[in-house]
């Protein structure tokens, strides 16, 4: 097989990982600090994907420059998801919390079915068939701005974590809960501000992934499900984790693509899942608990 | 009427229900025969189809109509015969469907193994008509029950074709919901084949010419030797100029007849906006379902399930919308000798280019770079 084939399929499978990664940290922050299980989150995205299209149709704007409008939406609805509904559940019983979030995704799954139709949609940018050829490589430009989009708000998101006051504040938090408490850390609001901030990073993911995909309201549960299968093999609650989780699923999925069968590429990901289950079940980054 | 009106078949479909829309105005003026239409979606899947035909059976549906795909066709089937209401398949290929000895069951389109050999006959008339000597191909298709069956019968058949020498260089399944095909389309173009061969659905078919395009692949020629895709309408709206030149052997219908005048101006006046040649296949053989109920309906007299199969099963219709042979079931409850013609896009519009006794163009063949 040519060296340059299995090149030109890693390549498009990290671009695509970074942006399954994106989607996963909004997940991994979400769990890592409120300790509540999205089970809403690629309905999340999917509606971010409907309002790209949305702005593209409307205003012709492309998704990468609606982003950081959709990233403060998602972020206030992620701010008001928490305060009003999910604040409530935090202290009651998992699957209290499962079920809500279960019900929040079908209510997000048939408001959409219900307000954009069954049928895919897409943006048509002026760039979505061009490509870059870079000596033995031949580089999708679409792909490429996405997954250059999604790395960027990933830096953002870990710089924003590790060096602002609000950011060391979220990570006492779910470090020491109590310790947080003792200290007078505005617990309540933190959490909203987390919620936030993991709808803006899927906001990110899913103006990124409209480049590459077309949205269907049938999309959010295999995202959902693909962005947990990510945040278990890189462990729940790491942000480092979930970005790598999204890079080995993109290149594992392209490369048994590539050298098994393309039937097999959601195979080997779950069996990737299967594995780092049996031999780190903390996942590569996590901590054990 | 079961038809998948949503999910990713949604297109085809809804493609599907206006020949079904406009039948019961034209059979009143043909036959005199009044026909009314239970609708219902099976979502792209072969759990609700089956749910969708027990509903309708139960609401008091005296013959059902559908539903495109092989695999919600096949379970439709099975509820048809448990309950011993009649089937009438407007479109699925899968062989097995008219193989199990059902009694209620009849299909008045190809099947995957006729449609394949028609195809690839096809490709050998053209490949003569324009000189093109093709040595080796690359065949893509869709894993779901008719991709299979459609794969089935290729591998079989072409090596043994000796007017068509093409060595098969890959051979690639894929999922017909996949939502990219960066490594499939990857591959293919690794095989460095002259050819490539594609048994598709419609939003497949978009995802991979798209990628063809971005890999900058072109083969002499994208040729479907018999499934839909790329004639619909929404291929050449997507698409645009890439949409150019793609070739799909398919049934389809017979201009000159004059039930395609009559259907045309049905569908006109129920799609002003709108072209039959985009729906030519889907509308042609879902009228044509329905026309063979409302015909049997006016034989038997009756809405008994058991006259009514026994009437659709001495069916004899030789005034028909589509190529080929009259409308006549044999024993197992399929058609034989439905034609088929090589369509080829054309300025942006699906033209017939073979046989040369129905062609409305000549065949364009290899087809020009992405760049042209």
């Amino acid at each position: 097989m040519p060296v340059e084939l299995i090149l030109n399929v890693v390549l498009s499978g990290v671009l695509t990982g970074l942006v399954y990664g994106l989607m996963a940290l909004g997940l991994s922050v979400i769990f890592g600090v409120v300790r509540v299980v999205n089970f809403a989150h690629g309905e999340l995205m999917t509606l971010s994907m409907y309002g790209a299209v949305a702005m593209f149709q409307r205003f012709g704007l492309d998704p990468l420059l609606s982003l950081p409008a959709l990233a403060l939406c998602f972020f206030g609805l992620g701010y008001a998801l928490q305060s009003l509904l999910i604040q409530r559940f935090v202290t009651r019983p998992e699957h209290s919390q499962f079920m809500l979030l279960l019900a929040v995704a079908v209510c997000l799954a048939n408001a959409q079915l219900m307000l954009f139709g069954p049928d895919a949609r897409n943006v048509s940018v002026d760039y979505q068939l061009d490509s870059l050829e870079l000596g033995p490589l031949l580089i999708d430009v679409p792909r490429l701005y996405a997954g250059g989009a999604a790395l960027c708000a990933s830096l953002a998101m870990f710089a924003f974590f590790r060096h602002s006051r609000v950011g060391k504040a979220i990570r006492a938090c779910a470090d020491n809960y109590r310790g947080a408490q003792v200290v007078g850390l505005p617990i309540r609001r933190l959490y909203a501000l987390t919620f936030g901030l993991g709808c803006a990073c899927v906001a990110v993911a899913g103006c990124a992934l409209t480049l590459l995909v077309d949205v269907t309201p049938a999309l959010g549960p295999a995202y959902t499900l693909l962005g947990f299968v990510i945040v278990i093999v890189g462990g729940l609650g790491s942000m480092l984790g979930a970005l790598l989780g999204g890079l080995l699923i993109g290149v594992s999925e392209a490369l048994a693509g590539l050298l098994l069968t393309p039937s097999a590429k959601s195979m080997v990901s779950f069996g990737l899942l299967i594995l780092v289950l049996l031999s780190r079940p903390q996942g590569l980054l996590g901590r054990r608990a | 009427m079961l038809l998948p009106r949503s999910g990713f078949q949604g297109f085809i479909g809804q493609s599907c229900q206006k020949g079904a829309d406009l039948a019961p105005g034209v059979l009143r003026e043909l036959l005199g025969v009044d026909i009314e239409l239970m609708n219902a979606d099976t979502e792209t899947n072969v759990d609700t189809a089956r749910t969708r035909a027990e509903r309708l059976i139960q609401e008091g549906a005296h013959v059902l109509v559908g539903a495109f795909d092989s695999g919600q066709t096949a379970a439709v089937a099975q509820v048809a015969e448990q309950r011993g209401v009649p089937l009438i398949v407007n479109i699925a290929a899968a062989p097995q469907i008219t193989e199990q000895g059902y009694r209620f069951v009849f299909r008045n389109f190809q099947t995957a193994p006729e449609i394949v050999k028609n195809g690839l006959s096809l490709i050998g008339d053209l490949l003569s008509s324009t000189g093109a000597e093709p040595k080796s191909a690359v065949f893509m298709h869709v894993n779901d029950t008719f991709g299979q069956a459609m794969a089935k019968g290729i591998l079989a058949t072409l090596p043994g074709l000796t007017q068509l020498p093409l060595r098969l260089a890959d051979t690639i399944s894929y999922d017909p919901a996949a939502k990219d095909l960066t490594v499939e389309v990857s591959r293919a173009k690794a095989a460095k084949a002259d050819l490539l061969l594609l048994v598709c659905r419609l939003n497949d078919a978009i995802l991979l010419r798209r990628e063809m395009v971005k890999q900058r692949w072109q083969p002499m020629g994208v040729l479907s030797p018999g499934s839909p895709g790329m004639y619909e309408q929404q291929f050449i709206q997507a698409l645009g100029k890439h949409a150019e030149h793609c070739i799909s052997n398919v049934p389809w219908y017979n201009p000159k007849a004059e039930l395609t005048r009559r259907v045309e101006q049905a569908f006109l006046r129920q799609n002003p906006k709108d072209r039959l040649v985009f729906h030519g296949l889907n509308v042609g053989f879902t009228f044509e379902a329905v026309l063979v109920a409302a015909d049997a309906f006016r034989r038997a007299q009756s809405v008994d399930p058991r006259a009514l199969a026994e009437a659709i099963r001495q069916t004899h219709i030789e005034s028909k919308m589509m190529l080929g042979a009259p409308i006549k079931f044999n024993a197992k409850g399929q058609v034989e000798g439905i034609g088929s013609a090589c369509v080829q896009n054309l300025n942006q519009m699906p033209r017939v280019v073979l046989p040369a006794a129905a062609a409305e163009a000549k065949p364009v063949f290899p087809m020009p770079g992405y760049k042209a």
